[in-house]
């Protein structure tokens, strides 16, 4: 987090140097790719995503504002990229936050703290892939991007408070689809 | 009932969202409330789990030497750009410098061109003034007759020299208008030679700043100078030494 903290910080000084959207887009390289490849579920449409976000901020990077987060401004292309994409335009989002929708209600015989220690890395990462895309996102700019909620808000275009219901929500279908696919693994057996 | 007031808060804990002061209280009571300790345990759990889960994917070195590439193409060609504000910083102040140099030769050539103006003038009022059958209204070489005359004739009054023991000789006067001004003109005589010496204001001639110095109109020789105001000019057939001198006796009186 400091790390990024000083990167931040060093956006707004770097900019007015001439190679300063290299320096600043190609570290994000790697993160952008495995976010891409999550919400595309595709390898060659997350390099074409890439492609194009990457296209798209170099063009557009004469009107990213200055002192603005660069990260979340690379995010954002790059999911708007997405969603007006094939793959994107299938995506709904549910207008109601509050609405319940297809969350699997927890399992009543696990204890949450068991059932994460048992999930290896596989089935946590086969849950996250079954997740809907706007929990898999949401989840993926908080937890492994390690987002505030304030940048998630600036990078998805939701309002705080939406931040926090839908983190919430997501991690709730998440411990469902986890705790389905435990139980099925062992009735499986 | 202190689990239920924090319980809406403890994802906020863990995703390190809470306020300062709200986190030391949760804090405190997570250390004496072991459901509370365990749920978050389990949200860090997650957390973790997921974090470690979703790094998952990576790109092949071709797509990143691709974009590495584009990246660096894009900015090479944006860097000529650096090229063309430095042509801007040459060619921008070499054209205003030019339209500078334009609008000078424009404003010095139309000076020139009405100090050429005022001379001519000048030269042709002394030709006729001696080709006149009366060249002069005043006729004394004494200044204290000459001198009063313009009283009433010319807004203006002026000095002239006492000229006992030099070679020139004042022949008299007349009014004399150029451009529209009215002023005086005496005549002087130097060896046979004739001088006009006229004076007007300063302020009622055009570009009184270019007319200054001696100069060259039609083979006349000429002098003008400013005093107190005035505007004289001394034009003659008589050589630039005799005007020079003559030149120096009216600025000494003035």
């Amino acid at each position: 987090m400091d790390g990024w903290l000083v990167y931040s910080m060093r956006v707004s000084e770097d900019r007015s140097s001439a190679s300063s959207f290299e320096d600043l887009a190609m570290p994000l390289f790697d993160q952008l790719y495995n976010f891409a490849r999550w919400l595309t579920q595709d390898t060659a449409e997350a390099e074409d995503l890439v492609q194009e976000t990457y296209a798209k901020a170099l063009r557009g990077f004469g009107s990213f504002q200055q002192g603005t987060n660069f990260r979340a401004w690379m995010y954002r292309i790059l999911r708007n990229s997405f969603l007006s994409s094939r793959a994107g335009l299938k995506i709904v989002v549910p207008l109601d936050e509050e609405e319940n929708e297809n969350i699997l209600p927890p399992a009543s015989t696990t204890p949450e703290s068991i059932l994460i220690g048992e999930a290896n890395r596989e089935m946590v990462q086969q849950a996250m892939a079954e997740l809907p895309t706007h929990f898999r996102e949401i989840l993926l700019l908080c937890e492994v991007e390690e987002m505030s909620y304030q940048e998630i808000s600036a990078t998805l275009g939701i309002p705080a408070g939406t931040v926090m219901s839908r983190l919430s929500r997501a991690r709730k279908a998440l411990r469902g689809l986890l705790q389905r696919n435990l139980e099925g693994g062992r009735h499986g057996v | 009932m202190a689990c239920e007031q924090w319980r809406g808060k403890l994802d906020l804990y863990s995703d390190g969202e809470l306020a300062p002061a709200d986190e030391a209280a949760l804090r405190a009571h997570l250390n004496s409330c072991a459901a509370c300790a365990v749920d978050v345990l389990d949200r860090v759990q997650l957390k973790h789990a997921v974090h470690a889960a979703g790094k998952r994917y990576e790109p092949s070195a071709q797509l990143r030497a691709q974009i590495a590439k584009t990246v660096a193409k894009t900015t090479a060609k944006k860097a000529p750009s650096a090229n063309v504000w430095g042509w801007r910083i040459i060619f921008v102040p070499a054209v205003v410098m030019l339209i500078f140099a334009l609008a000078l030769n424009f404003y010095v050539g139309r000076e020139h061109a009405g100090r050429e103006r005022v001379y001519s003038e000048l030269a042709d009022l002394h030709v006729a003034t001696l080709a006149s059958a009366t060249p002069v209204d005043v006729i004394s070489s004494d200044k204290h007759t000459v001198k009063p005359w313009f009283q009433g004739k010319i807004p203006f009054t002026f000095n002239l020299p006492d000229l006992p023991g030099s070679e020139f000789s004042l022949i008299g006067g007349r009014v004399t208008y150029l451009e529209q001004t009215p002023g005086a003109q005496l005549i002087y005589r130097v060896r046979k030679h004739e001088i006009s010496v006229f004076i007007f204001p300063e302020h009622a001639l055009p570009m009184p700043s270019l007319l200054a110095g001696p100069v060259n109109a039609l083979s006349f020789n000429t002098e003008s100078w400013t005093q107190n105001g005035l505007r004289y000019f001394a034009l003659g057939d008589a050589s630039a030494d005799d005007i020079r001198a003559l030149s120096k006796l009216l600025r000494d009186a003035g």
